[in-house]
């Protein structure tokens, strides 16, 4: 049956025209045109400028009479475009007063904040016409992708390893055997996921993968006269629209199909994904940077700071938070996202004057919707502002974090400082000190991001390196809690060289063993550098790229890091959701946790000088005592010298086995399940200096 | 854009070569020819090699005229995809519900094994 409005009752130039629906928000296509629907809480008119696709100049501007608008939203809809061929934009006009935020200039073209796809930067890399009045293009997509019968995986959060990624970085280096269109693009993972199924992770974490221009404050490095980029994406052009320079068919427009053809590869695979999101400030910068957007349409409303300098969405805005929820139910239904990484979280919960919220309601909103009801939400829980909410992020019960607090205490503890087998026997056990009413899994437990040093740098340098930045070593964190092992940088000295493999598994193990949920940053199971660059925010180059020659130079730590993962999986022990309790409540003669010094049962809580801990684990009381498991006993020596451990005495018929000893040399510093050798002495053991040894009682 | 679709006999199959862009606005008028062609039990060579580019609303009305000629039990071979049109419908997912082949002849082997794997 023919609708009636699928007819058109006004005209303008020969274009036929509707008043339009306001909701949804954006360009949508409805029978025989595109609906297109905009809001602003104080333009006094507005202009749908329309180009064909990359054109500079648009073919029509068609303004929005008064009947077309509702409330403060602009709805018309135009019949007989070509949804593909077309870019659109629009012009409003309205006050111009900085003082009171209205930032309106009929001279700028804007685009729609709900762009589903954007032109403009279709090729990573490529120069961009700096004269086009009109930078990045709103665009509409065909939503009707074929999932057959994908899903979100919908994993228990405790079960996740996750791999933190930056798309282009994992395939651009010439060694990932992409050919050269391919390199750097969502397309060219889908090759590597048999890579990432032997190394065990099962979550992908994407840094930014919306819309950027590459380009913001891109600056050429007047030491190198290399090319600087806004390389990892953490400035927004727009929330809803997949970066097209990421996508192999990004010329041809195609990159949401593209992004959405990953993620059911990865879901075939058992793979799921997630978005590092960055709600926190967007590509225009201050009041000189450029309009791309919300400047134009409502500087008011979306952002902080109006009459001075800010770029920071105002998130608490009742108009913004329906934003960000649209964004992130759009993520969750239309690309079938398992989970969220909130960059600069805290921001999240401030209300429109920057005071921290007690009840943030955005916060809330997110933990409660219906469509995000299974999704991961995480954040990094500080913001740029100083407010840093590590165990004290309102959570709802919902929310997990990235535990600053674990990445500081393990390397502190690795690295040799005493003092801190206390704070190690929480982190452990999934930092209860902070998390007490949450449970481990509110905890992304982790030693590298890609904010700071890679994991070998971080046994390679003391101090950062970052001149290649061009900020004359300014910029990045001064405070790593790092270890060069004696040298700092690179080295030929054969014992340096083996004490950082050894430290790398240091770190790989306890991460392992910890409750909570474990996070890899990418090329950290390879042992990849950035040359002491804790920053590497600008670069398009070896700085970032994973090089995957490393995969047989380094062989031997992504063979640790293989099985390490794989022991993770095996005992469900290590992935409790709630915390252990301490106690023997299964009446066992033994409690769920337990923890030793070199003497068994008797920790050295009061050594302040203490550098060794041990720990037990009880396999009867894995998944909170549903699920029968090994027991599993982890001793960690991180003085520099071999300590005799004496072992808790098992259970008679019942043998410990060496899971894995970070003080032997590969091959033997790990063994697969099955293969794991008798302890010779089943008294104790002498285990080396700075050593974490795994034992297996069964 | 225009396109033409040219219809021939190829040993006992039916040649549709296709010249032109495929995309939205084409689109109309190759389903029509296609489909004119694609009787209950057609074997149809779907020749691309003249075709420059496909696009997204293209990929989609591929999609739809192999499901529709499937579901009449027709069988259906894209025959000489270019370089970027194969890479592209890698990329998106499109290609794994397509058999290929490089050649008419090629096009004509894949026919008869899929029919030998029916008997």
């Amino acid at each position: 049956m023919d609708r009636i409005d699928a007819y058109p009752s006004h005209e303008y130039q020969g274009y036929k025209l509707r008043p339009g629906k306001p909701l949804p928000f954006g360009a949508t296509l409805v029978p025989g045109g595109i609906n297109f629907s905009i809001y602003s809480s104080a333009a006094t008119s507005c202009t749908l400028v329309l180009f064909r696709k990359r054109e500079q100049e648009p073919f029509v501007e068609i303004p929005f009479v008064k009947e077309f608008r509702i409330g403060d939203v602009f709805a018309m809809t135009v019949f007989g475009l070509d949804w593909e061929e077309i870019e659109y934009g629009y012009r409003m006009d309205g006050p111009w007063n900085p003082e009171d935020g209205y930032r309106f200039d009929n001279t700028k073209i804007l685009m729609d904040p709900y762009a589903k796809l954007i032109g403009g930067r279709e090729v990573w890399g490529v120069q961009p016409d700096w004269n086009n009045n009109y930078q990045h293009r709103g665009r509409l997509v065909a939503d009707d992708f074929d999932w057959e019968h994908d899903q979100p995986l919908e994993k228990a959060i405790e079960d996740l390893v996750i791999y933190e990624m930056h798309v282009r970085s994992f395939t651009a280096h010439e060694s990932s055997g992409a050919n050269a269109r391919k390199r750097g693009t969502f397309a060219a993972i889908i090759d590597k996921i048999p890579y990432l199924k032997a190394l065990g992770v099962n979550c992908v974490e994407f840094l930014p993968v919306y819309e950027f221009d590459e380009f913001e404050n891109s600056k050429i490095n007047p030491d190198t006269g290399e090319q600087l980029y806004n390389y990892w994406g953490y400035s927004t052009v727009g929330f809803f629209a997949p970066k097209a320079g990421y996508a192999s068919t990004g010329k041809f427009n195609m990159q949401v199909d593209e992004f959405k053809n990953l993620v059911k590869l990865l879901h075939a695979n058992d793979i799921e994904v997630m978005l590092d999101v960055v709600f926190n400030h967007t590509a225009e910068g201050n009041e000189r940077g450029p309009y791309i957007s919300f400047r134009g349409l409502d500087n008011k409303t979306y952002y902080f700071n109006f009459s001075g300098t800010g770029n920071t969405l105002n998130c608490n805005h009742p108009i913004v938070r329906g934003m960000v929820l649209d964004c992130l139910r759009y993520w969750a239904s239309e690309y079938h996202i398992d989970g969220f990484r909130f960059d600069l979280a805290s921001i999240l919960g401030r209300d429109q004057f920057g005071a921290p919220l007690s009840n943030p309601p955005l916060l809330e909103q997110l933990a409660y919707d219906p469509i995000l009801a299974h999704c991961k939400l995480i954040a990094e829980a500080w913001d740029a502002g100083g407010l840093y909410q590590v165990g004290s992020f309102p959570a709802y019960n919902r929310w997990a974090e990235w535990n600053g607090k674990y990445r500081d205490s393990v390397r502190k503890f690795v690295k040799g400082e005493t003092g801190l087998i206390g704070d190690i026997a929480q982190r452990i056990q999934g930092s209860p000190d902070l998390y007490a009413s949450r449970g481990p899994t509110a905890s992304v437990n982790f030693i590298t991001a890609h904010d700071g040093f890679t994991l070998m740098d971080l046994v390679s340098y003391n101090e950062k390196h970052n001149l290649a930045n061009g900020e004359n070593n300014n910029d990045g964190a001064n405070d790593n809690n790092s270890w060069n092992c004696g040298w700092e940088g690179e080295t030929t000295d054969a014992g340096i060289n083996a004490l950082r493999r050894q430290q790398i598994k240091n770190f790989a193990v306890l991460m392992m063993v910890s409750q909570g949920i474990p996070m890899i940053l990418m090329g950290d199971e390879v042992g990849r550098t950035q040359y002491g660059n804790n920053n590497t925010f600008c670069h398009d180059n070896e700085l970032n790229w994973m090089d995957w020659t490393q995969t047989e130079k380094n062989y031997d730590l992504l063979r640790f890091f293989q099985r390490i993962i794989a022991f993770r999986h095996q005992h469900p022990i290590l992935r409790n959701r709630y915390f252990l309790s301490h106690s023997d409540y299964l009446g066992i003669g033994v409690p769920d946790i337990s923890f030793h010094g070199t003497q068994p049962w008797q920790p050295n809580w009061s050594d302040g000088t203490a550098r060794t801990l041990a720990f037990m684990l009880n396999g009867d009381y894995a998944r909170g005592g549903t699920v029968r498991d090994d027991t599993l006993y982890v001793a960690m020596n991180m003085f520099w010298d071999a300590v005799w451990f004496t072992v808790p005495e098992l259970p008679a018929g019942m043998r410990w086995h060496i899971a894995a000893n970070t003080g032997v040399p590969s091959p033997h510093d790990i063994w697969d399940a099955g293969s794991e050798p008798l302890l010779d002495d089943q008294r104790g053991f002498l285990l080396g200096g700075r050593s974490v040894i795994i034992l297996v009682g069964r | 854009m225009a396109i033409d679709v040219r219809t021939s006999e190829y040993q006992d199959a039916i040649r549709l070569e296709v010249i032109g862009e495929v995309d939205g606005s084409t689109a109309p008028v190759m389903q029509e020819r296609v489909l004119a062609a694609a009787g209950p039990d057609c074997r149809l060579l779907l020749d691309m090699s003249s075709v420059e580019y496909m696009s997204s609303a293209g990929l989609r009305v591929m999609l739809l005229l192999f499901r529709q000629i499937s579901s009449n039990s027709g069988k259906v071979v894209l025959v000489g995809l270019s370089e970027d049109n194969k890479d592209n419908m890698t990329a998106t997912g499109f290609l794994k519900y397509f058999s290929t082949a490089e050649t008419l002849d090629d096009g004509i082997t894949v026919l008869n094994n899929w029919q030998k794997g029916e008997e």
